[in-house]
């Protein structure tokens, strides 16, 4: 660790990367590489050269190996973010809905372009690809919550009352939150939050169908809960499904036979990023949190 | 004016998948408790994992990702006894325009994509399960990470599950916005930390797909599934649906409709239906073209509104059913345009492995831009289809040939379009200023 990382990420967050690290199987910490960059985005605001190095040290891999990871990413930022992430959808959908005049008049109003922050360090404006929400469009998110049918005015209305200092209440998601606050739930940490994760009733359009059966009185008939699962014997010699009940046995003896398989084909495997070019091999030698690479060498 | 749909269209509405949403706080592990939840778990783990896949194999369940791959034939593909450990992964990587399914049913009933979860992970034994969800989907990834919580406490999760003897950890991993993580092997090596790139099969995941282990990978809606053919058996299950396509799809209907949303129905349904569900088309608006399921599936036109929205049916009338994203477009909104957004997005989010896909789409963008600043030629047009002759099945995944498919049916139904374009009869929709890099 250089001390230009010691300095900007401290013990909390090198704690939390040891728990990113506990999620994933000691021998492939290199999955814990996507929830990393979020994590250095929530101290940043952004992934800067000193997160990338950070990530690199914590996982024992170079750091062009982490920038060419983390710069293929849309949600990885290279640059200061603003408290708030505008995004506007402008696909198919949401443009020829109105998505198109969103994203234009806001960019007009804020005088930022795609990618840019406020000179208020408040709203960093972005247009989007889908959103998942086309039965709500045209739509944007702030910080990734919705807010539904936006158009021109409203936008306005709502980046506004942000710069304000408020934070209006998105249509369906949790209260607002900072891109950084949002960046550590994405590195999997829970919204801690008082009721956050509560927050939000699912919108008509959502509920439509459900409610159109409900209000016609349409169920699926004949759904019996405690329909028998057939077993193996069961359909030729037309025995009752209780009279196998001694095959089904092996259900528990194969969970417990799976757990010294788990060990012995972890060293019979090779990942798949061994077939990558050497370069991408994690370099045991490196700095790393865990000594399980060090006992593999 | 909203219309009222007809009682016999009204009887194809199937809610399954979608039947706790309304219900007060569904994504509580209490409430899910009390409609069911959790119960198709007890009865799996009574069951010998073979009979779990054989019963998902007898359902005809088919995957809801857009592929349609039969779901017990995959299952069945994982080789048991071999020593190596097996891995479940769950794409709820969410993207393909006009899907808008997957988060729903994530945000309002988290848990019975976690019972799915277990009881698949149980059937192939997994130990470990992960579920990629869309890095976007905040809401949902809050949801579904405080469900798995909810899980663990109650023993549904962890060491010896109900005192079966069986393990499983589940892991909720947010991705990061590329659209190619929805790809399945793209997937898996993003879950492995590295950007995420497509990979050359054979070998497939499921014996060499997370950690080059023996791996499932299943979309939300489709495990989602398997607690409630677990409950009521593989012949209830097929009640609904075709015979070769069973059970519910949940339909998202967006665009020129008096009601957008999400409608769970019989598959099978078709075009006229879902927009008599949807209380019809909007005032002044007449149909004109639509996708029966993403972007990715070519579009289809008023013509087909009487094709039978099933894997087979969908195919033979040209197209994909893909994620039955219906999103209808009207008499007022341009094919041309509409196809030109869609590739500025591919050109977006194509992963730059493979040249065809990664040129390809970045010069039709330049070539439709020109088209709709009014400078388009007649040899535009042969260009754009030899391009997509060039892109489609030269590419590693689907991502290039999705990539074309609104190129050549926009071409096959709405030539004229083009040409209103090129030879000025259409005011141009692009100024200019846009045009850089397009000669």
């Amino acid at each position: 660790m250089t001390s230009n990382t010691v300095e900007i990420f401290d013990e909390d967050v090198r704690q939390r990367a040891r728990e990113i690290l506990a999620r994933y199987p000691a021998d492939r910490t290199r999955s814990a590489l996507l929830p990393l960059l979020h994590l250095v985005q929530s101290v940043e605001g952004h992934v800067s050269p000193a997160g990338v190095e950070f990530c690199a040290d914590v996982l024992g891999i170079n750091k062009a190996q982490v920038g060419a990871v983390a710069s293929f990413y849309t949600m990885y930022k290279r640059r200061p973010t603003g408290d708030y992430l505008v995004s506007v959808c402008t696909n198919t959908m949401c443009n020829v809905l109105g998505g198109q005049e969103v994203y234009d008049r806001l960019s007009e109003h804020l005088g930022v372009g795609h990618d840019e922050t406020t000179e208020d360090g408040t709203i960093t404006l972005e247009h989007a690809e889908c959103l998942a929400a086309c039965d709500y469009g045209p739509v944007l998110t702030v910080n990734y919550d919705f807010f539904d049918n936006v158009d021109p005015d409203t936008a306005v209305g709502l980046v506004e009352e942000l710069r304000a200092g408020r934070r209006p209440q998105p249509s369906r998601g949790a209260r607002l939150c900072t891109l950084k606050e949002m960046s550590l739930q994405l590195a999997g940490f829970p919204d801690t939050r008082e009721g956050a994760v509560a927050d939000g009733v699912p919108g008509e359009p959502t509920l439509r169908g459900l409610r159109l059966a409900q209000e016609h009185g349409i169920a699926v008939p004949g759904f019996d809960p405690n329909t028998p699962i057939k077993k193996k014997d069961d359909g030729a010699s037309g025995q009752p499904a209780t009279a196998a009940g001694a095959a089904a046995q092996p259900a528990t003896a194969a969970g417990a036979a799976a757990q010294p398989a788990t060990a012995a084909g972890a060293a019979a495997n090779k990942p798949a990023s061994d077939a990558k070019p050497a370069g991408d091999a994690p370099k045991p030698q490196e700095g790393t949190l865990r000594g399980a690479k060090e006992e593999a060498k | 004016m909203t219309t009222t749909p007809r009682r016999e269209v009204l009887e194809k509405l199937t809610p399954v998948l979608t039947k706790r949403w309304l219900s007060p706080n569904a994504w509580t592990i209490r409430t899910y408790e009390q409609l069911d939840g959790y119960q198709a778990l007890k009865k799996a783990l009574k069951a010998h994992p073979d009979d779990l896949i054989q019963l998902i194999k007898d359902s005809g369940l088919r995957g809801r990702g857009g592929a349609g791959f039969p779901t017990g034939l995959k299952w069945g593909f994982i080789p048991q006894g071999d020593g190596k450990p097996h891995y479940l992964v769950v794409n709820a990587d969410e993207g393909e325009p006009g899907t808008c399914k997957d988060l729903p049913l994530m945000t309002h009933d988290p848990h019975s994509l976690i019972e799915g979860v277990i009881i698949a992970s149980y059937a192939i034994r997994a130990q470990r399960a992960y579920i990629y969800i869309r890095g976007e989907a905040v809401h949902a990834a809050r949801r579904l990470r405080n469900a798995v919580l909810e899980a663990y406490d109650k023993g549904y999760i962890g060491r010896n599950i109900l005192g079966s003897g069986f393990d499983l950890d589940v892991v909720v991993h947010s991705g990061a916005g590329a659209y190619i993580c929805g790809e399945e092997t793209a997937l898996l090596d993003s879950l492995e930390g590295f950007r995420g790139q497509p990979r050359l099969r054979p070998p497939f995941p499921a014996t060499h797909g997370l950690y080059a282990s023996p791996t499932v990978v299943n979309n939300v809606g489709t495990i989602a599934s398997v607690p409630y053919i677990v409950l009521g058996g593989a012949d209830w299950w097929k009640t609904m649906g075709t015979e070769k396509s069973s059970g519910p799809m949940i339909y998202s209907l967006s665009g020129r409709i008096n009601n957008p949303g999400q409608y769970e129905c019989s598959m099978g349904i078709t075009l006229r239906e879902l927009i008599e569900l949807a209380g019809g088309m909007q005032p002044g608006h007449q149909l004109r073209f639509w996708t029966p399921g993403g972007s990715s599936t070519p579009l289809l036109t008023a013509e087909h509104i009487d094709v039978p929205l099933d894997f087979e049916s969908v195919a033979a009338a040209g197209s994909i059913l893909g994620t039955t994203a219906t999103q209808i477009f009207s008499d007022q909104d341009c094919p041309v345009y509409a196809t030109y957004r869609w590739l500025e997005f591919y050109h977006h989010e194509s992963c730059g492995k493979c040249t065809p896909c990664r040129e390809g789409n970045y010069w039709m963008v330049r070539v439709y831009r020109r088209i709709l600043a009014g400078e388009g030629t007649h040899e535009d047009l042969d260009t754009l289809l030899d391009t997509c002759d060039n892109i489609l099945g030269r590419s590693f995944c689907g991502l290039g040939d999705g990539a074309t498919s609104p190129v050549t049916s926009s071409l096959q139904h709405f030539k004229q379009d083009y040409l209103d374009y090129i030879e000025g009869r259409k005011a141009p929709r692009l100024s200019s200023k846009q045009l850089v890099g397009a000669h």
